[in-house]
């Protein structure tokens, strides 16, 4: 597939493919098996996996954030790596621009990555620290073969700092990552992303290891970004204060799957599923006069190795009921709803 | 007023390698009273966890301390590591951040609760290792499990051990630095859930050392902020929130997303100044949206602007009405 | 908003400097590096330049055999009346010859074996790393002497054997080293930006492992040399060339003939004080710079 000239910002989409959302996951399954003992082996004992991610379907629009949040081990990091391909599905498809990519080789999946990017936690870790800044910005456009001459690519390497806020670029271009904060390596690692001119762009926690001062300039430059520049951001969190204030729709994980799914504000204000709400209420509010009882739940999220049978919540829900053990709930609305947006996955909703 | 725990004019240099020192705290003072909770709150850098490291007598050599840290009256800094030694943990304990990583990985839980017991006198043998059972149960965690590893438990379940080890010797005064910085946020809940408990059912006080604005304003009932090594603002949540007398006090709540709220998130521009150089006038004026000419030469002293509510600000001695 | 330089405090000016005086920090914290440096560059000087600095010829006679320690022969005389320090600068010259020819060849096959088992690992791994342990295992001295007694002694074969022998210990350290660099954030986000196997190693992985590396490349020829040594000690050696062990081998015959306790010292100390030399400048290279690049 010949390299095509970069797309001009905000450029809608024409053909075949219009119609479809940037980014359509189905059923996504990701399932790690655990490697057994010899005993085990012998003794004929099932083979034990990590459920990681058991059945994920969403969908992105160009434009939109979707946050998807949950504590650790809910499967939201796997979803996002699953999708970019950098894990491979156990099952389950995943349509980028309507074609399925969740079987293609790692050499059909090359030209794809250019539109696909990744933009890591930790920026202290995610930046080469022997790679002066234009360097890393530059790779990207070296590995694709994008910019044809030198001049060129130092031309691409400062637009996409200046779009990142590294404002005047020829000022951090020689810099070293250990020579800036946290929050700048951030915007580097954002540079470097945005300089192939991605569609979607997946954040995994990118500022949860940044001081909160500088935390909202980077969410912030996310947000400017899918709006002026028409990309679809896919944000993996577990601060739902955070998500409330920057995702247009969140998705709530629990044990690899989907629990709740709506519009930010529907979610976070009348929350349906009764783990969102647990949640919703521990997380502590800034206004010392706000205080909420929080509902704590006991016990910890359990074992991805061994999902609860029925609806996977149901042991430490409270208000579960007797039929809670044995239905498994899919996605839906409320029976009276107004709008099929807002989606829950109890039965109780 | 002998208070449970009383800090004056703590200062902390560090020695720096090429020569030169680095200021990491400079003239902290609060005070504590027993089952009180407060929070010691800023970003990182601010001098917050090396405020509590003087408190226990635990920075390294290249740090020199001055200032009084007064114990039920008795100033612990003025004795040396013997003195400070006869206080560390059976007077003030501390749960250390990353505390659950820090559990011996070899050794078990009980053995590990059981041993700072035996090394300050406070029990030994079949005693002490019926007390760890009991502390374990007082956060939380059933006895029996003090036979396991720290790899059995959980990261909540290994916080809570690390708790427990710290309130081993019957501390009055619990120095907690990011507790529940890494964790989960039920699990957070949790934990605040016990330290709330602890405090109001042993009468035990806590310094709760965080960045995470939230969880002090749900926690603590005072707090002091710090920036570049110094308090610039103390007082109770409510005055810290609703009427912040400082710049900074009042740009990090705007800059920290609430669930419900609506109004923008803003990032403060900049970065805290270096602490290796003198720091001539303010030390948040480069970022400050208020500075005016005399923040540039004159720095700040913290004041009393309303009863106990303390900041470091000039705007607070503009006569109302003038224009700076 | 844009992040301008003066809101930045935090920005450090100047860090291309910072790179170019790297060398001189590492010999300025390091003075046992600066000394291992100075007396290694004294030793190769006298190696390189032996055919002109030498005070007397290679093959002349210029006394008896044996001669003892004079004021115009420091180290005396060896069997066929030839000056021993001449015979010191010219073996000099051999053994850091072979020793860094040998070196060459480990740090190859080693550096490439380790960067391979570590990279791909799997398979890959297993079979590089059994084949590495098995080198590993077969013991130096006795092997060298086998092989020089079958192959025919020649400066190339001991090259050879002294390579084979050296690798697979560079290769289990590097080996270790690149698995550790894999895991890093950065090379795997090299990798899901599309780069490919050759170029995540060559750009990411070998800068990370050339501290290390060079670090051992130089312990090696450490070894090498002494391998060498021992080699033609025991007569295994290429007997048309003089290399230090034959140095050694000269001199403890001539103390079969005799009983100068003076001179015993000075002789023995000066043919090994070139290998212990070597090591004094790695220790001081590896450690430097793991200082730099610290994160806040």
């Amino acid at each position: 597939m010949s390299e095509v000239a970069a797309r001009p910002q905000g450029a809608p989409e024409t053909g075949a493919s219009a119609g479809h959302p940037l980014l359509a996951v189905r059923n996504l399954v990701t399932r790690y098996p655990i490697r057994r003992g010899f005993t085990a082996t012998l003794a004929r004992r099932p083979r034990q996996a990590v459920h990681a991610v058991d059945g994920v379907s969403f969908s992105l629009d160009r434009g939109e954030m979707l946050a998807l949040v949950g504590e650790s081990g809910c499967g939201k990091t796997t979803t996002a790596q699953t999708v970019l391909r950098l894990v491979d599905a156990t099952s389950g498809a995943i349509a980028f621009e309507g074609r399925d990519i969740s079987a293609l080789s790692h050499r059909e999946l090359r030209p794809l990555r250019r539109r696909m990017q990744l933009i890591y936690q930790d920026p202290y870790e995610s930046l080469d620290p022997r790679f002066r800044v234009r360097q890393t910005v530059e790779e990207p456009l070296l590995i694709h073969g994008v910019g044809g001459s030198r001049e060129k690519r130092r031309q691409l390497v400062r637009d996409a700092l200046g779009r990142a806020e590294l404002t005047p670029p020829e000022l951090y271009e020689n810099r070293y990552p250990h020579e800036l904060s946290g929050g700048q390596r951030q915007r580097v690692a954002i540079a470097a992303s945005l300089a192939l001119q991605p569609e979607l762009l997946v954040a995994d926690e990118p500022v949860s290891m940044l001081d909160v001062s500088v935390r909202a300039g980077i969410l912030s430059l996310l947000d400017g970004l899918r709006r002026d520049g028409g990309m679809a951001v896919l944000m993996i969190t577990h601060d739902l204060s955070t998500a409330a204030h920057f995702a247009d729709r969140i998705a709530v994980m629990y044990l690899g799957r989907i629990v709740e799914e709506g519009a930010a504000r529907d979610v976070v204000r009348n929350p349906l599923h009764p783990y969102t709400k647990a949640l919703l209420s521990v997380v502590p509010k800034r206004d010392p006069r706000d205080r909420t009882t929080p509902q704590i739940l006991q016990g910890e999220t359990p074992n991805p190795t061994k999902i609860p049978r029925g609806c996977r919540f149901h042991p430490r829900c409270p208000v579960a009921e007797d039929r809670c053990r044995d239905i498994d709930p899919e996605l839906h609305p409320p029976a009276d709803a107004r709008n099929a947006d807002h989606q829950a996955a109890c039965i109780l909703v | 007023m002998t208070g449970l725990l009383e800090v004056r004019d703590l200062h902390v240099r560090f020695d720096l390698p090429g020569g030169g020192e680095l200021a990491a705290v400079q003239g902290v003072g609060f005070d504590l009273a027993p089952g009180e909770r407060f929070g010691l709150v800023g970003e990182s850098g601010c001098g917050k966890t090396t405020t509590i490291l003087a408190l226990m007598g635990l920075l390294p050599p290249t740090a020199s301390v001055s200032g009084e840290v007064l114990v039920g009256g008795e100033n612990i800094l003025a004795g040396g590591e013997d003195a400070i030694r006869q206080h560390r943990w059976v007077d003030v304990a501390m749960v250390f951040q990353g505390a659950m990583n820090a559990l011996n990985p070899v050794q078990r839980v009980g053995a590990q609760i059981v041993e700072p017991m035996e090394l300050h006198g406070v029990a030994e043998g079949a005693a002490a290792r019926a007390r760890a059972g009991e502390l374990l149960e007082m956060v939380g965690i059933p006895a029996a499990s003090a036979d396991r590893y720290p790899h059995e438990f959980s990261g909540g379940m290994r916080q809570r051990a690390a708790i427990a080890m710290a309130l081993a010797c019957g501390p009055k005064v619990l120095l907690a630095d990011e507790p529940t910085t890494a964790l989960d946020v039920m699990v957070q809940a949790q934990i605040l859930e016990l330290l709330v408990g602890l405090t109001d059912d042993l009468g035990l006080s806590l310094v709760l050392v965080t960045h995470d604005l939230p969880v002090v304003a749900q926690v603590c009932g005072r707090a002091a902020v710090m920036y570049a090594g110094e308090i610039i603002e103390s007082g109770t949540m409510e005055e810290l929130f609703h009427s912040p007398r400082h710049p900074y006090t009042r740009m990090l709540f705007a800059a920290t997303p609430d669930l419900l709220g609506e109004g923008h998130v803003v990032s403060i521009p900049g970065a805290p100044p270096r602490l290796d150089r003198e720091i001539v006038g303010c030390p948040f004026r480069p970022r400050c949206d208020r500075a005016f000419e005399r923040c540039e030469h004159d720095h700040p002293a913290l004041l009393e602007v309303g009863a106990g509510h303390r900041a470091a600000c000039h705007l607070n001695e503009v006569p109302a009405g003038a224009t700076p | 908003m844009s992040v301008a330089l003066g809101q930045e405090p935090g920005l450090e000016v100047g860090g291309e400097r910072q790179e170019r005086r790297f060398l001189w920090r590492v010999l300025r914290e390091r003075p046992s590096a600066a000394v291992g440096a100075v007396v290694f560059l004294l030793i190769v000087a006298a190696a390189v330049l032996a055919p002109v600095l030498a005070p007397y010829g290679l093959h002349d006679q210029v006394g008896s055999t044996f001669g003892r320690p004079s004021g115009a022969h420091p180290l005396g005389l060896d069997d066929g009346g030839i000056d021993m320090v001449t015979l010191l600068m010219w073996g000099t010259r051999i053994s850091l010859v072979v020793g860094l020819a040998a070196t060459f060849v480990a740090i190859a096959i080693g550096g490439t074996v380790g960067l391979l088992a570590g990279y791909f690992g799997g398979a890959t791994d297993t079979i590089l790393s059994r084949i590495t342990d098995y080198f590993l295992v077969i013991p130096d001295v006795p092997l060298m002497i086998v092989v020089a007694a079958i192959w025919g002694p020649s400066l190339s074969h001991i090259v050879v054997v002294i390579g084979i022998l050296l690798w697979a210990s560079t290769a289990r350290i590097i080996r270790s080293q690149v698995k550790s660099v894999r895991e890093r954030v950065y090379v795997k986000r090299a990798r899901s930006l599309g780069a490919g196997h050759g170029r995540t190693l060559l750009r990411h992985v070998l800068p990370q492992i050339s501290p290390l590396l060079i670090a051992n490349t130089v312990l090696t020829v450490a070894v090498a040399i002494f391998d060498e040594t021992a080699l033609s000690f025991l007569g295994l050696g290429d007997p048309s060339k003089i290399s230090l062990g034959k140095v050694i081998e000269i001199l403890s015959l001539s103390l079969l003939g005799q009983a100068m306790e003076d001179s015993l010292n000075p002789r023995l100390r000066v043919a090994h004080l070139s290998v212990r030399r070597f090591r004094f400048v790695p220790a001081g290279a590896l450690r430097a710079p793991a200082r730099k690049g610290k994160r806040p």
